[in-house]
């Protein structure tokens, strides 16, 4: 009977759950309050915490409190530190919450908020999260050795190799589309370019005074670069509004992308303390101290969800990105569901820093989790919003025109009450020229965040200001992750390239270091110059280019994985990562697949390629091109995304392969075969 | 009240060290515990040299970012 009892307070939550989801679901026509869609996840993650990850603690993974993890194996104060399991929760999520849960669940918003919500609820709770603590698991008992080397030791060498160089291509996207989103929110908006310029020069002066000035003082220098980020805010209105000053900070998209392009150079080659530290320092703390204040203000607003529970762009035709609910919603929405990414994280730092393999549950599982909870409040926030001003925001140029009638009478048309008034007017309260056809999340994300922030505090009145400061704190991180990630791919293609010639590997070599440097930059460069000069607006293309690789960074963890479970002779429990990677790879070999092949040149590279072709071919031109030798790059560029798609389609079947090969191994074998760090007396690796 | 004192200092200690470990500086004094009892023949670093190591350790060898 007390067996039961205990059971009762999470069969209450289960139901209040079920009631929220319900009223979620089945609200047709009548709008709903954002409320019920955090009660909904906020059960469903306590009910799944409680069970599910209980279930894969004790049963799967065998979870061993007495084990000793590596922190205490290898304890030297620096890189491996037990650590108290909040501290270290803190520092997981720091390093996996970025601009993908942000980003995503707002694109996915075109199809309605109920598609996205149940995939981000679904696929946290059986892939995420799972993959997440899963990966930390794996890590944690091998030394928190990183995700390629994981591979390497699991599948082989070659699949090591494969997943590696996959990671890197990955990299590149990513970095491009970040860059993307971040000039795409730049773009004629001079208080906003201010604004992040300005980061710039308060960057490195809290470098210098923490060099020079007070050395060391980490949370008092934070603390006066906070403020004079808020300086830079308010200057940048007052910038945006000056006639002389306003023209200068004026910028295109594609004087934006060089600034950038010159800027990822000259940072990743800078000292760390000088630039990136301080930057990521600042970066760091907004994000999660927004993160926090955004939750706060969503339960004390609690908005009603403006945007249709599914609108009529389920099948395919949406403006803001294009293709059918199966497979694209599923590549759309990476981070907050599943994201491969934090498979690199949960084999990063903090498999090392873990005190008691107990708290991996908390920390892997739970981590993801709140992760997941950011991604529903970016959807509640893209939702609160006019669904035609939603619209206006991210549809492309293409379709929408560029004055705000032509796009009034367009989303008119698709359904969406709306008036160029309304459209003019909400530009003119976040204080910008023009809202129209800023795509990519960020600008989306910062109205709604800004009508939420300004209904507690200031009203209309600061409206201007919310906006700029919610695109200062995705502008801030993103950047961080540009600067950083070259930095990062950098190493990997010194690395590579040492391979060939020797005398590039060394990283303390200026030659080196430069070519390696301008190679990572021109590659990301290039994508991204590419999207910014894109009619359709870049992201159409990219997110889904960027949403496949991630997704299948997810299916390759999840197959290692697997294969540790048949290698631990724990195959019974094997469907427990079999079923997530299973459907992670339909999903992204679908998508891969039809992003190649699709016959609808808004999908299909090839078919838009041929399109380009057939018209070049007849003379005519096809926009964005101004000149043959335009089409012919379009041209050259479909065909370039097209091999890249299919270069992923390859990397994730290859490893597919290699895991089934290991698992049919693992199964012959009699008795574990995987290599474990010792269980803490004398006993030797299981089986070797 | 010296309890919730305490409790409020402790409490202050937890979140000062996860502000730290977010951007990669885990706790100095730990350090120095570690270097006194398993170490007591080495001189430890500075907290500067400590801060430093630490910048080198979370974006030299190549860290890749967030999503």
């Amino acid at each position: 009977m007390p067996r039961i009892l205990n059971h009762a307070p999470w069969l209450v939550l289960a139901v209040l759950g079920a009631f929220a989801l319900g009223t979620v679901a089945l609200a047709r026509g009548e709008t709903i309050n954002a409320l019920w869609l955090v009660v909904a996840a906020v059960c469903t993650y306590l009910v799944s915490y409680r069970y599910y990850s209980l279930f894969i603690a004790t049963r799967v993974m065998r979870l061993d409190p007495a084990r000793p993890t590596p922190a205490m194996r290898h304890n030297d104060g620096l890189d491996y530190v037990p650590t108290n399991q909040y501290v270290l929760f803190g520092h997981h999520f720091a390093a996996i919450a970025g601009a993908g849960p942000l980003v995503g669940p707002v694109l996915a918003a075109q199809m309605g908020y109920l598609p996205g919500m149940l995939w981000i609820l679904a696929g946290v709770v059986v892939a995420g999260a799972v993959q997440d603590f899963m990966i930390l698991f794996i890590s944690m008992r091998r030394d928190g050795r990183s995700l390629g080397e994981l591979i390497k030791a699991e599948l082989g060498d070659i699949p090591g190799v494969i997943a590696l160089f996959g990671t890197f291509m990955i990299m590149v996207i990513i970095l491009a589309v970040l860059a993307l989103v971040v000039v795409k929110a730049l773009t004629n908006s001079p208080w906003g370019f201010f604004t992040v310029a300005a980061t710039v020069p308060i960057a490195l002066f809290m470098g210098v005074y923490m060099r020079f000035l007070r050395p060391g003082r980490i949370g008092e220098i934070s603390i006066i670069g906070f403020f004079l980020l808020i300086a830079a805010i308010l200057l940048g209105g007052q910038v945006a509004q000056s006639e002389t000053l306003a023209p200068m900070f004026t910028l295109t998209g594609v004087q934006i992308t060089w600034i950038l392009i010159g800027y990822g150079f000259v940072a990743s080659v800078l000292p760390v303390w000088l630039l990136l530290a301080p930057r990521d320092y600042l970066s760091t703390f907004l994000k999660v101290g927004t993160i926090v204040m955004l939750a706060l203000c969503i339960l004390l607003v609690a908005p009603p969800m403006k945007m249709p529970s599914v609108t009529r762009f389920v099948d395919g035709t949406g403006p803001v990105w294009s293709g059918s609910l199966f497979p694209f919603l599923f590549i759309t929405i990476a981070c907050g569901a599943v994201s491969g990414f934090h498979a690199l994280i949960s084999s990063g730092t903090t498999p090392k820093m873990v005190e008691n393999e107990l708290h991996t549950r908390f920390i892997g599982y739970g981590g993801m989790l709140t992760e997941s909870f950011v991604a529903i409040m970016a959807l509640v926030a893209a939702s609160c919003i006019e669904p035609g001003i939603y619209f206006a925001m991210n549809s492309p140029p293409a379709l929408l025109g560029t004055t705000a009638e032509s796009a009034a009478q367009v989303i008119n048309n698709w359904g969406f009450v709306i008036t160029p008034e309304m459209i003019t007017q909400t530009a003119q309260d976040v204080g910008e020229v023009s809202i129209l056809s800023r795509a990519g999340g960020a600008p989306t994300l910062a109205v709604g965040m800004a009508q939420i922030f300004s209904e507690l505090f200031g009203g209309k009145a600061m409206m201007a200001f919310w906006y700029h400061f919610a695109i200062l704190f995705e502008a801030l991180f993103i950047l961080t992750a540009v600067d950083a990630g070259t930095r990062a791919g950098r190493f990997m293609l010194q690395d590579l390239l040492g391979v060939f010639f020797k005398p590039l590997q060394r990283t303390a070599s200026w030659a080196g270091n430069l070519i390696a440097t301008g190679l990572c930059v021109a590659a990301w460069g290039y994508i991204l110059y590419q999207g910014v000069i894109d009619p359709l607006g870049g992201i159409n293309t990219f997110w889904p280019l960027f949403g496949i690789s991630n997704q299948m960074l997810a299916g390759i963890a999840l197959i290692l994985a697997t294969v540790v479970l048949f290698r631990m002779k724990r195959e019974r429990y094997a469907w427990v990562t079999m079923v997530p990677a299973a459907w992670l790879l339909i999903c992204t070999l679908t998508a891969g697949v039809q992003k190649v092949f699709h016959s609808n040149p808004a999908i299909g590279f090839l078919a838009h390629a041929e399109r380009f072709s057939t018209a070049a071919n007849e003379g005519r031109l096809l926009a964005p091109a101004t000149s043959m030798e335009q089409m012919r790059q379009v041209i050259f560029n479909d065909y370039l995304d097209a091999a890249l798609a299919s270069l992923f389609v390859l990397v994730v079947l290859a490893v597919l392969v290699f895991g089934i090969l290991s698992c049919l191994k693992a199964l012959r074998s009699d008795r574990p075969t995987t290599r474990e760090i010792p269980t803490g007396g004398a006993t030797a690796r299981a089986g070797d | 009240m010296s309890g919730l004192k305490s409790n409020l200092s402790r409490f202050r200690g937890y979140f000062e060290q996860t502000a730290k470990l977010m951007i990669g500086v885990p706790d100095y004094d730990t350090y120095l515990e570690h270097m006194r009892t398993r170490h007591p023949d080495q001189p430890a670093m500075t907290y500067t040299e400590f801060l430093d190591n630490r910048l080198q350790a979370r974006y030299g060898a190549g860290k890749a970012g967030c999503c």
